[in-house]
């Protein structure tokens, strides 16, 4: 199932806000994770593990460590999801 | 050169009878109980249908994100470290001078098995990441260090149910030594699940009086049954006398020393004849160079167990001597339930706050003394201490044959 890249901005700034406690407000699509979010590294898998879950897509472990922004997160989920 | 001297000037708590130290004390003085039925289905499936949990849920007192990243029972020493360390004024000091010595006995269970049950449910994908942080026994000692950027060293003391009395004493040889000029020392345990329950069933160490969980923890009683689980936790600000005067810090009274030993004896059991018991008194009392005339209260271990509430009182009687009977001997457990690595704590903190106030808590549920208990158990009602300088002491035991006992003094 195609999914929309606003829809899944959406999701994304719900879980961080869940898993890091960042308003969703502040979450953009050009805000790097770890440099503008301050999501660590082990908040960074929990971010990971349920964007699988409620996007029903595959993240490979290998493949994390390109998503810097959100905007990285929301391509790459779009795209697999596709 | 004379040896460093150690005051308390801090405290904090989170216990089944208050949020805090202040409530907590208010409600020990008045005899009240911590212990209710448990709300969970579970507790169906368990012989004990009660316990103590604390009287205020941490989700009441932390910001959800940060609870989330922590095992409740790093949950309580934070809350415990906060409110202690405010209380102590929040020194200002070198971080390399500032340790910390929290302790717990179990450390993560409830991460533990909450994680295994994610586990078998989604595999190893839907296990958390912080799962580790959250379930290792140094982790309460550890996010309360990363909190207070303490650099002078942040150690974890494990010897069960004395793992809270332990770890003051570590910070008492901390400051001692010259390694730290403040120490945050105390204990925490969250261990209220069916697993650590069943346990505990199984080994016949619970009350089983589900008809009356207020009246199951009844130290001293003829018809005492078992312990009865309690969690939270209690933090001291210990810090060298100097230190504290130049600061004009405000001082409850010196931590003057601790003794320990150990049973050789039995895994669990008490040894019947209680001279490791006996040993640590008369080491804490030379540590501290008290005698026994100079103690006029005891916050006694006493759990409420058959066997090892009269294993004590024998030991104190024998220790003490004569001067036995000038002890006021409370057993708080009779009303916060036994707090495994937070009892030495809490206990500790309440023979500060006797010292302060000079007055020791009742010890409830006391129907019919046991015959065997000659000591002089304060009970129903708190018991005025005299004035003066005076002296008393926390002992603590746990499985293994641990013996801890601290000596605190006005100062």
């Amino acid at each position: 199932m195609a999914l929309s890249a606003a829809d899944v901005l959406a999701g994304i700034k719900e879980i961080v806000e869940e898993v890091a406690g960042i308003p969703a407000a502040s979450i953009e699509l050009d805000k790097n994770f770890t440099d503008d979010l301050e999501v660590d590294s082990l908040s960074m898998v929990e971010v990971v593990v349920a964007c699988e879950e409620r996007f029903g897509v595959k993240i490979p472990d290998e493949k994390v460590t390109d998503l810097a922004t959100v905007g990285d997160a929301v391509n790459f989920i779009v795209n697999a999801a596709a | 050169m004379s040896q460093r001297r150690v005051v308390v000037t801090g405290l904090g708590a989170t216990t089944p009878l208050g949020g805090d130290v202040a409530s907590t004390w208010a409600a020990l003085i008045a005899g009240k109980s911590g212990v209710r039925l448990l709300t969970e289905d579970w507790r169906e499936l368990l012989p004990v249908h009660f316990a103590a949990r604390v009287a205020t849920e941490p989700a009441d007192q932390m910001e959800r994100v940060e609870m989330r990243r922590l095992d409740r029972s790093e949950q309580f020493a934070l809350i415990a470290s906060r409110e202690a360390w405010k209380d102590a004024g929040s020194p200002d000091l070198d971080k390399e001078r500032l340790g910390v010595v929290i302790a717990s006995g179990i450390g993560g269970v409830i991460t533990l098995l909450d994680q295994f049950d994610n586990f078998k449910e989604k595999g190893a994908r839907g296990v958390s990441p912080h799962t580790v942080p959250m379930l290792m026994p140094n982790g309460p000692a550890a996010n309360v260090g990363l909190e207070l950027q303490a650099k002078a060293g942040v150690h974890t003391p494990v010897s069960a149910c004395a793992s809270g009395a332990e770890a003051i004493g570590y910070a008492l040889e901390m400051i001692r030594s010259n390694r730290a000029d403040v120490i945050v020392s105390g204990g925490v345990e969250a261990a209220i699940h069916q697993l650590p329950m069943a346990g505990f069933a199984a080994m016949k160490a619970l009350s089983t009086r589900n008809d009356a969980p207020e009246r199951a923890s009844r130290p001293y009683d003829a018809d005492r049954d078992g312990f009865v689980l309690g969690e939270g936790g209690g933090v001291l600000i210990l810090e060298e006398y100097e230190h504290a005067k130049a600061r004009g810090a405000k001082i409850y009274c010196e931590l003057v020393g601790q003794g320990l030993s150990s049973d050789g004896y039995h895994i669990a059991a008490p040894d019947p004849d209680g001279s490791g018991v006996q040993r640590a008194i008369k080491f804490a009392l030379s540590d501290a160079k008290l005698s026994t005339k100079d103690i006029v209260h005891l916050n006694a271990h006493a759990t409420s167990t058959p066997a090892g509430d009269v294993a004590e009182a024998n030991a104190l009687r024998l220790a003490l001597g004569k001067d036995s009977d000038h002890v006021a001997v409370s057993a708080t457990k009779s009303m916060t339930g036994h707090l495994l690595g937070g009892a030495g704590a809490i206990e500790s903190i309440f023979i500060v706050k006797a010292l302060q106030v000079r007055l020791a808590p009742p010890t409830i549920n006391i129907e019919k003394l046991d015959p065997a208990v000659t000591i002089d158990v304060v009970r129903d009602q708190p018991r005025q201490l005299p004035a003066g300088q005076i002296a008393a002491l926390n002992d603590s035991f746990g499985f293994g044959g641990h013996n801890v006992v601290l000596a605190f003094a006005t100062l």
